[in-house]
């Protein structure tokens, strides 16, 4: 257990993308032009909001039967844990998620490349991680789709991925991908992450045992957040 | 390195309206919290001064007396305050959120900081989020506050002060993402 009112520890070089990526245009006119300035951990920092059991129901963690018939698509399970860097579970944590439907197409105003929608399937869930620090979700394999960063640009198969850490300095949005996907070396989003090792932890692994049998196929995709600067790694002990 | 190293960011995209939008939680005096009532409003805006129309913003906030709903915080906040709220920016790149003026909180070394309010920016083009904080211009406390005395060049101190509108409840805090008049942001 951390002593009380220790900071969270700062990432390793490398582990978090950067601000401006030049290969993700949207960063262009977006990543501030002066350095971060630093920031002394406080209450305000190691404090952050809690959301009680009751935040997120049961017909959040199925997306598969939010409609009035079943949505279409490859039936997968994603599943994993929520740590702390050093592998504490985190319990109790909301997690909320949103995706594109088995056509590569979002339900937002905003889409427009011409998928077809799934009247059967909104991509959005949401969950609490249960006393072990584990989520579990049925949902549709989201399709790849296109965007406009670059000519005939497409986007891997993701799931976006927003955590409540322990603490405002913990929070966390990200996206998780499919492992295999041709589509990972090209993507400028995914690339973003300088470190071969952290990058790949973006990527779920498929898991057989997570699967059932002639149902849905199984990921596991765990979520490492950030810890306390005296939390032991695993191998330094 | 640990197996168990920090899962990297990456953005929200366009299309995150989807799964955070909660537009009650725009309101963090829901469960009436004691304290004065106020409007912190804004834009968002990039480094050609245009508006940010999809942005997510969240807020983390003490209660009137300085106190967060939180385990760390051994002080019994304010039962009907939880602290937390998240809006998003509309076409022309504005937020709103409705809350109390927070108290003065509990800094390192045993002070105190002038009142403010924690804000995360997520956006389409941010591969992390953006940290900043809120002060409150009107506040006298502000000039003992480590992190604003921190800030050597007035003109970036000045970005992180919401200034109250014609002396009612609406304090107005834009953010500039890059460029002139850039916000200042934090290394968290």
């Amino acid at each position: 257990m951390a002593k009380s009112h220790e900071p969270y520890a700062r990432p390793r070089p490398g582990v978090q993308p950067p601000y401006l990526h030049r290969e993700y245009g949207s960063t262009l006119k977006r990543a501030p032009s002066r350095a971060l300035l630093p920031l002394q951990q406080t209450l305000s920092e190691i404090t952050g909001p809690r959301f009680p059991a009751g935040s997120a129901g049961p017909e959040l963690v199925d997306l598969t039967r939010q409609g009035k018939g079943e949505a279409l698509g490859q039936r997968i399970i994603v599943a994993g844990r929520l740590l702390e860097e050093g592998g504490r579970p985190l319990p109790r944590v909301l997690i909320e998620l949103w995706q594109c439907n088995a056509a590569g197409r979002y339900l937002h105003g905003k889409d427009q490349h011409d998928a077809p929608l799934d009247p059967n399937f909104t991509g959005v869930g949401r969950a609490i991680t249960n006393d072990k620090g584990e989520y579990r979700f049925l949902t549709i394999l989201p399709g790849a789709y296109p965007w406009r960063n670059t000519s005939n640009a497409w986007r891997p198969a993701h799931i976006h991925f927003s955590v409540f850490g322990p603490a405002f300095a913990s929070r966390l949005i990200t996206q998780m991908y499919f492992p295999g996907d041709p589509l990972l070396p090209l993507d400028p989003i995914y690339n973003s992450v300088p470190d071969e090792a952290a990058r790949r932890r973006l990527v779920s692994a498929y898991d057989p045992a997570l699967s059932e049998a002639e149902f849905a196929l199984g990921y596991r995709f765990d979520v490492v957040l950030r810890g306390r600067e005296s939390t032991p790694f695993e191998d330094d002990r | 390195m640990s197996r168990h190293e920090a899962t990297p960011s990456q953005t929200v995209g366009p299309f995150f309206r989807l799964g955070l939008d909660r537009p009650e939680w725009s309101d963090l005096t829901r469960e009436g919290p004691r304290g004065e009532k106020i409007a912190l409003e804004g834009r968002i805006l990039d480094g050609d001064g245009a508006p940010v129309d999809d942005a997510v913003l969240e807020i983390w906030q003490a209660d009137a007396d300085g106190r967060y709903d939180h385990p760390e915080d051994a002080r019994r906040a304010d039962p009907g305050f939880r602290g937390f709220g998240r809006a998003m920016t509309d076409e022309a790149g504005r937020y709103r959120f409705v809350t109390i003026r927070p108290g003065r909180v509990p800094g390192r070394g045993g002070g105190l900081q002038a009142p403010h309010v924690n804000l995360t920016i997520f956006a389409r083009g941010l591969l992390k989020q953006l940290v900043t904080r809120i002060y409150f211009a009107d506040e006298p406390s502000n000039d003992s506050d480590p992190v604003l005395i921190g800030i050597a060049d007035p003109a970036v101190r000045r970005t992180l002060l919401a200034v109250r509108q014609d002396g009612g409840a609406a304090y107005r805090f834009d953010v500039v993402l890059q460029g002139k008049g850039e916000t200042a942001f934090f290394d968290l």
